[in-house]
């Protein structure tokens, strides 16, 4: 509870009026500068002489409106895609991650196939591995499969690539973890796997959650890729109503609609960041 | 109290290289039923190494280690059921930090011991309970005091109802007026009949508690005695020194 001006000495007084004074500048400074910025905005885009036509083009109300209903069903598809592969993103990337970190010898050859698969999806661009698994599986032939949708297989593409980046955050967030942690489970007659699920993975899990976040943003925009192989997602639909009214707003509404999806990850990825370093920094100061 | 019938605890020629460096070099000792050994010896003399090879953290390079008449260091022995009955408590307490007070005790007694989850947590109470910690059951490890922290860690061990507990220097990494709750327990511990291999540097506090006492010197036991005997008449130069060094800081 504040005390009242009236409950203080002179001195506090004094250090109100200024600060009060401070804060009114800084009210002035924010305001002044947005103005400057404002105009600037305005002379160097708003008014240079193709701007309307760029306007026209781009920012199409009635195209907004008419390509709509195509791109938010196309969007429906994206959504189901990042469901589906966000949650086998991370059960693949934590089994890659504790697959490499088993000692034994018996496992030798399954790590080496973990590396060798973090290696390798970590160095090809997502694009390619799209082309080669949408037009890869299908050249299988596995007729007992019959004719795999594009959104599948574009679900497949992105499971492998994130699998191995997500496997390596899992991997640090395991290393992180003191080992003065395990030699207590140990000490006290867990196995080697008990000591892993019951106490390493939580607390790994807890200290990866910002940068697995971060992972996840990145797949809510990659997602968008799977139009490639001609799935009708939010991207394809718009592609489809630009060629209609040759006219590009309809990008500019998907590319709107993954941001305004992005943002409440954003700020979540933010908001947690922030929590567990604050939590790290009590804990220091205790 | 003591059953000097048969040993609980029995070391043999137990030696420990890293290298070619001997950190152990041929330790004989045994552990009697409700007997309190407390091993004493500089820095670097072996201690926190004899410990953990007893609790096979740490691999023997020759020798033997019997629990009772069990060879723990024969081939094939499962490490993990003897470690169940060999509790050890660091100095620094490796309390598990996403996990409450009780369930720091309760893990192992479910997932080790298999016993259920409402019993496990009644046993857990009762420890709690008994050092005071009760109504702290649901806190986390870092909202309480290293104090606190060392005495669950013990309790965690104990409540495994080991058949002999190591303890390694339990109260080094303690502020000084936290110490005395951490051997308030430990005497409570003896007072109960636990069976007790101890590290410490807290001599007066080994004076008191121990029955025992083992001078380690580089790896080797350098002098050893009934503890009152041990304190008051050093026989050999170095632990000599060695006393009147530590009573002097
Ligand atoms: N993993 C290791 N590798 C090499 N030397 C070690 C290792 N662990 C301990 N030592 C050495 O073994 C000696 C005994 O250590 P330790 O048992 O911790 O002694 P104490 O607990 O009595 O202080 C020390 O000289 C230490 O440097
Ligand atoms: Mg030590």
């Amino acid at each position: 509870m504040a005390l009242s001006d009236s409950e203080v000495s002179k001195a506090e007084l004094d250090r109100r009026a200024f600060r009060r004074s401070q804060r009114s500048r800084s009210v002035l400074v924010a305001f002044i500068s947005t103005l400057v910025f404002a105009i600037l905005v305005w002379f160097g885009l708003i008014a240079t002489p193709g701007w309307s036509r760029v306007q026209e083009s781009f920012f199409s109300w009635d195209v907004a409106v008419q390509a709509w209903p195509r791109v938010l069903d196309g969007l429906l598809l994206n959504l189901r895609v990042l469901a589906v592969a966000a949650v086998l993103v991370v059960i693949f990337g934590l089994l890659i991650a504790v697959i490499r970190t088993l000692k034994s010898p018996v496992f030798f050859p399954l790590r080496v196939l973990a590396k060798g698969y973090v290696d390798l999806f970590r160095g090809m661009p997502l694009i390619i591995v799209l082309y080669l698994v949408g037009f890869g599986i299908p050249g299988l032939r596995l007729e007992f499969l019959g004719r795999i949708p594009a959104e599948v297989l574009g679900t497949i593409a992105l499971t492998l690539t994130y699998s191995a980046y997500v496997s390596e955050v899992f991997r640090a967030g395991i290393e992180s973890v003191h080992s003065s942690q395990r030699l207590a489970a140990r000490s006290l007659g867990l196995s080697n796997a008990q000591s892993m699920r019951l106490v390493v993975l939580p607390q790994a899990v807890r200290k990866v959650v910002p940068p697995l976040m971060n992972d996840f943003v990145a797949l809510q925009k990659d997602v968008g890729l799977i139009s490639v192989l001609g799935a009708i997602d939010a991207v394809r639909g718009a592609q489809i109503e630009v060629a209609k009214f040759a006219n590009f707003t309809p990008y500019v509404l998907a590319g709107l609609l993954f941001v305004l999806l992005a943002i409440p990850t954003i700020r979540l990825a933010d908001y947690v960041t922030k929590r567990l370093s604050d939590k790290e920094q009590a804990g220091v100061a205790l | 109290m003591i059953d000097w019938s048969k040993p609980r605890l029995r070391v043999t020629n137990l030696k420990k290289h890293y290298e070619d460096r001997a950190v152990l070099d041929g330790i004989d000792l045994e552990v009697f039923p409700g007997q309190i050994v407390a091993l004493i010896g500089a820095s670097g003399s072996g201690k926190s190494t004899l410990l953990r090879c007893v609790n096979l953290i740490e691999e023997i390079s020759d020798g033997q280690i019997f629990l009772e008449t069990e060879e723990i260091s024969a081939p094939g022995v499962n490490h993990d059921r003897v470690r169940a009955q060999v509790g050890l408590v660091f100095q620094s307490f490796n309390l598990f930090s996403h996990l409450s007070i009780l369930q720091n005790i309760t893990l192992a007694l479910i997932h080790v011991k298999k016993i259920a989850k409402p019993e496990a947590e009644r046993i857990a109470r009762k420890w709690l309970e008994r050092i005071g910690l009760g109504d702290r059951a649901d806190s986390y490890p870092d909202k309480i005091s290293g104090g606190q922290q060392q005495r669950t860690a013990i309790v965690r061990a104990v409540a495994m109802d080991p058949k002999v507990l190591l303890l390694d220097e339990v109260t080094s990494a303690l502020d000084p007026e936290l110490v005395g709750e951490v051997l308030d327990l430990i005497r409570d511990l003896k007072a109960g009949g636990t069976t007790i291999l101890m590290a410490t540097h807290e001599l007066s506090f080994a004076r008191e508690v121990a029955d025992w006492v083992i001078f380690l010197e580089q790896g080797k036991i350098y002098e050893q005695g009934e503890a009152k005997d041990f304190f008051e008449n050093p026989k050999r130069d170095r632990t000599k020194e060695f006393l009147a060094r530590m009573a002097n800081n």
